[in-house]
């Protein structure tokens, strides 16, 4: 048996927390985990958001975000405990022996510096090599990696490269120092489903070549999958279950494991599109100052009480589609049908009945509620203003769409920053569903969900669909959701609907080039199967 | 064309936009202050005919309008007039006072701006801690004081007490520059007391927001000394506010020294445009503010422009 690169043995990690209104105090985050990592192996972290994922990857570089400190326990790296370690020692460490990638790529470069001296600034300043061998290095990891014109891309500042490209110089800058340990946090989550298997590609190729050790962080067990040797499933701070990626995923023992591998397994037959109660017609926009066009002559149709998910890349015009729909965005051309009255392009000029009948449900529900405000003041906001409704029947009514999103008593009082991420977007619905709409326009209202969350999510949208009568426009890149929840499916492709129908129409082969590649690039719960895809695509994504 | 170049010209459009109205606003004041340049020669006691003969002669009684592009037309030609009270060209009296000022300001400008950075490059390293307190608490206090009361407090102990520097700053042409310097070291204390806080605190409160960046944790997972990575990767991207409030307070360090220069007899801009004000010497005024105005815009667009750059996006187009 090989000795342990990285020995982790009953590691604590705490925070300390500042509630509003209440004394500030200290909390344990991650409850005594233990793990090895040996050399050139990968393993995964796995876990929802709270989990304590990034925590730990941090920790092996004694690196705390925020008030966040290892407590106790052990982490060894190269058999000395980093815990006990002097400043010097840790900076001696960090860039040099454990290197780490993170989500956002776009975030973690400074966008007031050269690609280049970015990537080598660890190798150099650590003096494991001079600045020549260091940026030929640089260069050679480039090339591995993919990236277009390996000798000088370094010589961009980055804003001048796509976010996966920014993503694979990332793992350059991570590799470049020759470190015994690399951290990749969630490297491909902030990408488009089509550019994510090209980096998470290029990410297992250089692992493989240059034989580093790994921890792979993420939320995605299908991800994690490809590239790991053993997987450790997290929650909350404590460890669920340790196994080989392939027990992991084809015989998970513990029970929320279980769940982990076998989330989105909602079954929703598909009805039938009849009269629609949303018909968009040829509708061409552009925006404002700007001499192109967003969206090319789009038609779809919704039909009442059913989902039409319009899937697509970022950049494809699917919110576009919505803020045209919404009238926050009039179009150059075409023309909008709702509930068999023609609605006017702009908003401000639309009739009350409209906007009542109109509602929308946002990525963000953080964002989407005024943080001053009760859940009772938010949900009750529309029944005023559109129904007119005051005091005891006001109350009554909030109660009553409480009890439909599932949260009950007590949540008139609190604030939106009292609430859970999926209890916030829940509070959300519940607002939309208090004016009574016909259509609700849902835009990626799961991404910033954990699976199992957005699983709840997406039970309840189907319910109400089924209580309420009420049809959805479900904006979406994540193609697990559309195969879950839709009725029909358009896929939009820059700008223009390349595939529309009904959900089995669109889900048949023979596809189009471009469904082909979104619908392959979905990662699949299954070893083996990012190479099955690259070998056999027929279209390079365009994220690249 | 370059964006960069456009955006330059276009902010140098605008300064010159902006020039023009403030010469017509300065004008404008002086036009609505009671009296005019022939009441001031001529005093209180002067008959209304008097005043009428003297204001033909001048050809104050022309419409302002007339007078205000003759005015303006002079100082494009470079003629700023003649000064009231002692019939001399008011270009070369200002030529001889703004170089007296500069000189001043830059030597405030040298000490004060570098120091102000390099203190708040420390206050973010040992934020929170007593180093950033006693900085903040010492550049707070200086500010807070009036710089009159300042400036007499240096007096009292460096001129009178310990005979260490001049109480009175006179500066002439053919002086050694050491001579100089030491003449001007009280005023220029003075000065780098008063804009050094204000400087200081953006410098640190700029950094402290890039600190917040996901690329500042990037760079501490490096492995660099937490100076590098502030001066490296936190530094870069603070330029643009640190910039803005350096020029602010060089524009104060011309245009704001008249206290200064009163307090220490300097001859510089400030000490003439009192003067001016005191004999109601109309054409002095006008031009002084033209000048102040001029001084304001030009740095307030050196900062502009300096923002444009550092920013790698506009430098660097895609």
């Amino acid at each position: 048996m090989t000795t342990p690169l990285l020995k982790v043995r009953g590691l604590k990690i705490g925070a300390t927390v500042y509630p509003p209104g209440e004394k500030p105090h200290d909390i344990e985050i991650v409850h005594g985990v233990d793990f090895d990592v040996e050399p050139g192996k990968v393993l995964g972290l796995i876990g929802e958001s709270g989990a304590g994922k990034s925590t730990i990857g941090l920790a092996t570089m004694a690196y705390g975000r925020g008030g966040v400190t290892l407590t106790g326990g052990t982490v060894e790296v190269n058999g000395r405990d980093v815990r006990q370690a002097p400043l010097k020692d840790i900076r001696n460490l960090r860039g040099a022996e454990v290197t780490y990638v993170s989500q956002s790529a776009a975030a973690s470069f400074n966008p007031a510096k050269q690609i280049m001296e970015q990537v080598i600034e660890a190798a150099v300043g650590q003096g494991k090599f001079t600045k020549q061998e260091a940026q030929k290095r640089a260069v050679e990891l480039f090339t591995k990696l993919g990236l277009p014109d390996p000798d000088t891309i370094g010589n961009r500042y980055p804003h001048q490269v796509s976010g996966g490209q920014l993503q694979r110089c990332m793992t350059a800058l991570a590799l470049c120092p020759e470190p015994d340990l690399v951290v990749f946090d969630e490297p491909t989550t902030a990408l488009d489903v089509t550019t994510q298997i090209d980096v998470l590609k290029a990410i297992k190729d250089a692992i493989r070549d240059t034989g580093v050790a790994a921890l792979y962080i993420t939320h995605d067990l299908a991800v994690v999958a490809q590239v790991s040797d053993h997987i450790m499933v997290l929650r909350m701070g404590q460890m669920v279950e340790y196994g080989t990626t392939d027990q992991i995923i084809n015989n998970p023992q513990e029970e929320y494991t279980q769940a982990l591998v076998s989330v989105r397994s909602i079954e929703h037959a598909e009805k039938q599109p009849t009269e629609p109660v949303l018909r968009v017609k040829n509708i061409t926009a552009r925006y404002k100052g700007t001499n192109f066009d967003v969206l090319h002559d789009v038609s779809v149709d919704i039909s009442p009480g059913q989902t039409l998910a319009v899937v697509g890349e970022s950049g494809s015009g699917k919110s576009t589609l919505a803020r045209v729909i919404t009238g926050l965005l009039p179009p150059r051309d075409g023309k909008i049908t709702f509930a068999g009255r023609t609605l006017t392009p702009d908003q401000p000029s639309r009739s009350l009945e409209d906007l009542r009948e109109l509602q929308m449900i946002y990525q963000m529900a953080d964002t989407a509620m005024n943080p001053r405000q009760t859940v009772g003041t938010i949900i009750g906001r529309p029944l005023e203003f559109y129904f007119g409704l005051k005091g005891a029947e006001k109350q009554k009514r909030i109660q009553e769409l409480l009890d439909e999103i599932e949260l009950g008593t007590g949540f008139q009082d609190r604030y939106p920053a009292e609430l859970s991420g999926g209890q916030k977007q829940r509070v959300c619905i519940a607002r939309a569903l208090a004016a009574k709409p016909k259509l609700i326009i849902c835009d990626e209202v799961t991404s910033a969900l954990d699976p199992l969350v957005a699983d709840g999510i997406l039970k309840l949208l189907l319910n109400l669909q089924k209580i309420e009568d009420v049809a959805y426009l479900f904006i979406t890149h994540d193609l697990a959701t559309v195969k879950a929840i839709s009725d029909s499916i358009a896929v939009m492709y820059q700008g223009r609907v390349q595939r529309y129908g009904t959900k089995s129409e669109v889900l048949t082969p023979p596809y189009d080039d471009y469904t082909d590649l979104l619908l392959s690039s979905v990662p699949e719960m299954k070893l083996g199967w990012l190479e099955d895809v690259i070998a056999n695509r027929k279209m390079e994504s365009a994220g690249n | 064309m370059h964006p960069i170049l456009i955006l330059v010209l276009q902010r140098l459009g605008l300064g010159l936009l902006l020039l023009l109205a403030a010469s017509a606003l300065i004008f404008g004041l002086t036009e609505i202050l009671p009296g005019d340049a022939a009441q001031a020669i001529l005093g209180q006691a002067a008959t209304e005919e008097n005043l009428a003969n003297l204001r033909a002669e001048m050809g104050l009684d022309r419409p302002a309008i007339t007078r205000y592009f003759e005015w303006l037309g002079g100082i494009l030609t470079g003629d700023m007039g003649t000064a009231l009270t002692n019939k001399l060209p008011i270009g070369d009296q200002i030529a001889r006072r703004m170089s007296s000022t500069l000189f001043l300001a830059f030597w405030a400008a040298i000490i004060s701006v570098p120091l102000a950075i390099l203190l708040g490059l420390i206050a973010v390293r040992y934020q929170n801690r007593w180093p950033d307190k006693l900085i903040s608490g010492i550049t707070l206090a200086s500010i807070s004081l009036p710089e009159f009361m300042i400036a007499y407090i240096l007096v009292f102990f460096f001129a009178v007490k310990l005979f260490w520097a001049p109480s009175f700053a006179s500066v002439s042409p053919g002086m050694p520059l050491l001579d100089q310097l030491h003449a001007i070291s009280l005023p220029v204390a003075v000065l780098t007391m008063v804009v050094l806080a204000h400087m200081m605190r953006m410098t640190r409160a700029a950094i402290l927001n890039v600190m917040q960046s996901a690329y500042i944790e990037t760079a501490e997972l490096k492995g660099l000394t937490t100076f590098k990575v502030i001066y490296r990767h936190a530094f870069p991207n603070a330029i643009a506010p640190i910039v803005n409030v350096v020029m602010i307070n060089l524009a104060y360090l011309v245009v704001g020294v008249v206290v200064v220069e009163v307090v220490f007899a300097y001859p510089g801009m400030g000490q003439y445009l009192v003067d001016a004000v005191v004999k109601r010497d109309v054409p002095v005024v006008l031009a002084c503010g033209v000048i102040f105005a001029a001084v304001y815009i030009l740095l307030n667009i050196v900062a502009d422009v300096v923002s444009i750059l550092a920013n790698p996006r506009l430098r660097h187009p895609k």
